[in-house]
């Protein structure tokens, strides 16, 4: 194989798996704009999306209606985890909320190692059609099919923040919940809508990744912890610090992968979590703050 | 000491935070066995000020010196050692301890038993337990909450929170005892007592430096009165300098007398 | 320690020299080993998270660092195994240093991840290095521990050396909790800012507290090895690390001794309810969330409060 078509493998694939690091890292980013913790469950609605269009993929409906119906549900399943779980405890300590929403996710993917038990899955695409030849080597459109969806994803996002009136609710909440309040917005609805709409992404996430890469009902713990690590990378908080962020971890993890070393691939990220923690929390594109008292 | 040897000298501190100029060569000193006061309109850097002479904060320019000792760069807990004690806006006591522990981590930095020598119940470790017990119930005595002693701090009232830190504070042998807003929240007797408590700990040969805003106690308990308004010093003197200083009346003051 | 203290740990000790002699069943003692190891851990764990405050998602690191050094140094290098744990302790202070100085600046929910993130590493490490550690299958032929010449090799004898170093673990834990340094950690549990504005260097207690419970923690992972004869990845992984947790949070977020009934519960109850066989993830979930919603402090607490009852019952009838 060229080293043109070496490269081209490697960034395709690097900038694929970033686009989902990156949106788990914006799925981050919104509840913790709005609520200022992080959801430890983030990477359970990733793999939640990608089960439940295996499980339909039993009944014969047409791609488009599984996908309505899987994001509809894994966003049900972040509505209600907001509704039952997270405002119950609203007042209570970091603590808590970190050890509930650690619950949940243990909750989550027990409860699909029940139904669908251990094995990986292969959740089916949208279109299955030949490998489309690039640089001497062979993309897989799946692949095109994840960042074109990334992509949309991205400018809906930024659009639904910047014009529409649930968007700008939401963003004024997590600009200053109290004046918000004081404008008739409910920060509370606000709250429940930033969970529904991070657990819808995370879907999508895991519905155009999983026919790549397979899914199992324990892989959400390590996209939580990439995607956590893109989302402080970016800066906590930065959307598109948090795309910027995901496709450098992607990029970095696909060279190591390539370059390093195979089976380390997996740490590559960690390490640059555990630095940017250790050495910038606020992230690149981040401000540092002082310590209010 | 003689009297008029400066405590705690501040020289021309500045700090920036991104645009904003929070406190802008501010320059003042406290003499030793002093009470001063800090005044002036919120926003005006009293508690920023308190924040860096204690560590929290790292001023952007100038020094502050504490009994000939440069502070600049030291940590919270390395000023605290050197005797600088402080209280808060609001009152942070540790709720889940009792009273009489809430005192007993004051006497934190007087003592020194580390970890090793507690894990293995060495002989000196509980030595210097039952003495940090016996100052610490004088401590409770002192500040009249011999009742409460072995309530958990969040139980406890609000006045009672606040004499609780400090005592707290005391309980370190502070020379110098910053306090912030120690009247918020107290009805008109609860400020006498505390005048009388601020007299007392000065008696005991503490340095006082409190910001406040109840004028009728800073007017009663202050030997000098410092006046901030935009993180600038506009007046610092006596009380009655400070009543009839123009710049001050027109700042600040002017609203306040007819409820002084 | 405190009379109370003193007492129960006698009263403990009582119960646990019983046990053997009333159980000869090799089943029920292992059950016994396995409560005991885990209990070195979760009281350690304990001054850190009951205390200090400082959440840890990745102590199965450090019971895996003191598990595979054992391993590793006597099956590869066919150390001595004592030497081979106390390699391990060193290696242990070592990361727990290099790991803690730089996480515990950290507050909340970047710690948390920090040692998720630093979990899942060692993880990784143990799964990878298999030139090491003999990858995903697991390391055997792991040799009995020896003390003062005499091999260890029945349950009893790894139930009496487990419970011996437990009882010493305790003990030192709870002289920690009644002294200054207790006082000290629980002042940074409750109120990081106003422990510094006394003089609490904050820091060094936690690094402190850290390398301590990560020491226990190592133990515990050498005495596993070596009763076992067997480590692999999968019994220090993230999940395993989320267990210790969990046993702290069921115990009581109160107290040391409450790590302790947690550690007892959580092995015990999986052995004796068979359900938990398939649905071990699912009750681990539910217990970690239903606890939070209910009892955010824990069963030690509860037990705390229905003693207040008692005696507020008690003294009613009394006057």
């Amino acid at each position: 194989m060229t080293l043109s078509a070496q490269l081209a493998q490697y960034v395709i694939s690097g900038i694929t798996i970033g686009c989902i690091y990156a949106m788990v890292a914006i799925g981050f980013n919104i509840i913790f704009n709005s609520t200022g913790i992080i959801n430890l469950a983030q990477g359970e609605f990733v793999m939640l999306g990608a089960m439940s269009m295996v499980l339909l993929s039993h009944f014969h409906i047409p791609f488009l209606l599984t996908f309505l119906i899987s994001i509809v549900a894994v966003g049900i399943i972040g509505g209600l985890f907001q509704r039952l779980v997270i405002d119950p405890l609203r007042n209570e300590s970091m603590i808590v909320l970190v050890f509930v929403t650690l619950g949940v996710s243990i909750l989550l993917s027990g409860s699909v190692m029940f139904i669908l038990g251990k094995e990986p899955y292969l959740p089916p695409a949208m279109i299955s059609s030949q490998p489309i030849p690039f640089l001497g080597t062979a993309i897989d459109p799946q692949y095109l099919v994840v960042m074109g969806v990334t992509l949309t994803v991205v400018v809906l996002l930024t659009l639904f923040f910047e014009k529409t009136i649930l968007g700008q609710a939401i963003k004024a909440c997590s600009i200053n919940r109290m004046a918000a309040s004081l404008v008739g917005i409910n920060p509370r609805k606000m709250i429940f809508f930033s969970f529904v709409l991070s657990a819808v992404i995370g879907a999508i996430a895991g519905i155009v990744i999983g026919p790549i890469t397979m899914m199992e009902y324990d892989r959400g713990p390590m996209l939580c912890l990439k995607g956590f690590a893109a989302a402080v990378l970016g800066g906590l908080g930065s959307i598109h610090g948090a795309v910027l962020a995901g496709l450098m971890l992607g990029l970095l993890e696909s060279f190591g992968a390539g370059y390093v070393s195979s089976s380390y691939k997996d740490a590559l990220p960690l390490i640059v979590l555990l630095a940017v923690l250790f050495w910038k929390p606020t992230g690149l594109f981040g401000v540092t703050e002082e310590r209010e008292i | 000491m003689t009297k008029l040897s400066p405590c705690i000298e501040i020289q021309q501190v500045s700090k920036k935070f991104g645009g904003l100029m929070a406190l802008m060569e501010v320059s003042t000193q406290v003499n030793a066995n002093e009470i001063k006061s800090i005044i002036g309109p919120n926003g005006a850097g009293k508690t920023t000020l308190f924040n860096v002479i204690t560590g929290f904060i790292s001023a952007s320019s100038g020094s502050i010196m504490y009994k000939g000792i440069c502070l600049d760069q030291k940590k919270p807990h390395q000023i605290a050692s050197e005797g600088i004690a402080r209280t808060f806006q609001t009152p942070r006591i540790f709720g889940n301890m009792s009273a009489l522990e809430n005192i007993m981590v004051g006497r934190h930095i007087r003592t020194r038993s580390g970890i090793f020598k507690a894990a293995l119940s060495w002989p000196s470790s509980r030595k210097e337990e039952i003495e940090i017990r016996a100052r610490s119930k004088e401590v409770v005595h002192f500040i009249g909450l011999d009742a409460k002693r072995d309530e958990l701090a969040k139980d406890l009232t609000f006045a009672e929170q606040r004499s609780l830190e400090i005592g707290r504070c005391l309980a370190c042998e502070p020379g110098l005892l910053l306090m912030d807003e120690p009247a918020a929240g107290l009805d008109d007797e609860e400020q006498m007592a505390l005048a009388d408590l601020i007299f007392k700990i000065r008696d005991g040969g503490v340095t006082i430096l409190l910001v406040e805003h109840h004028m009728r106690l800073v007017m009663k308990v202050s030997d000098e009165v410092l006046v901030l308004n935009y993180g600038s010093k506009i007046a610092d003197g006596t009380p009655s300098q400070i009543r009839s200083d123009e710049r001050v009346i027109n700042a600040y003051l002017g609203r306040k007398s007819a409820n002084a | 320690m405190g009379k109370k203290n003193l007492i129960a740990v006698l009263v403990l000790a009582i119960v646990i020299a019983l046990f053997p002699l009333l159980v000869k069943n090799d089943y029920y003692r292992s059950i016994m080993v396995f409560v005991g190891i885990h209990a070195m851990v979760t009281v350690g764990l304990a001054l850190l998270l009951v205390y200090a405050g400082q959440i840890s998602l990745g102590h199965g690191a450090f019971f895996g660092i003191g598990a595979y050094t054992s391993g590793i140094l006597t099956v590869k290098f066919a150390a001595n195994p004592l030497l081979a744990l106390v390699m391990g302790i060193v290696l242990v202070i070592i990361v727990a240093y290099v790991i803690g100085k730089p996480s515990l600046k950290l507050t909340g929910h970047y710690l948390a991840m920090a040692t998720l993130g630093f979990g899942w590493l060692a993880y990784i490490f143990f799964n990878e290095q298999t030139n090491l550690t003999d990858g995903p299958s697991g390391l055997i032929g792991i040799p009995q521990l020896s003390l003062l010449g005499i091999e260890l090799d029945t349950d009893l004898d790894y139930y009496i050396v487990v419970w011996l170093l437990l009882l010493i673990f305790l003990c030192m834990a709870l002289n920690i909790t009644r002294s200054r340094v207790g006082r000290a950690l629980r002042s940074i549990g409750d109120d990081e800012i106003a422990a510094e504005s006394l003089g609490v260097d904050t820091a060094k207690y936690k690094i402190q507290v850290f390398v301590l419970s990560a020491v226990y923690a190592s133990i515990a992972g050498s005495m596993y090895a070596y009763y076992l004869n067997f480590v692999s990845p999968s019994d220090v992984n993230i999940f395993f690390s989320i267990r210790l947790v969990i046993m702290v949070v069921i115990g009581g977020m109160t107290n040391v001794w409450g790590a302790l009934i947690g550690a007892a519960v959580l092995t015990i109850m999986p052995e004796v309810l068979t359900i938990f066989e398939d649905y071990d993830v699912l009750i681990f979930g539910g217990i970690l969330v239903l606890m939070m919603i209910f009892m955010p402090k824990g069963l030690g607490s509860k037990l705390a409060s229905l003693e207040t009852l008692i005696q507020l019952r008690h003294s009613r009838r009394r006057s």
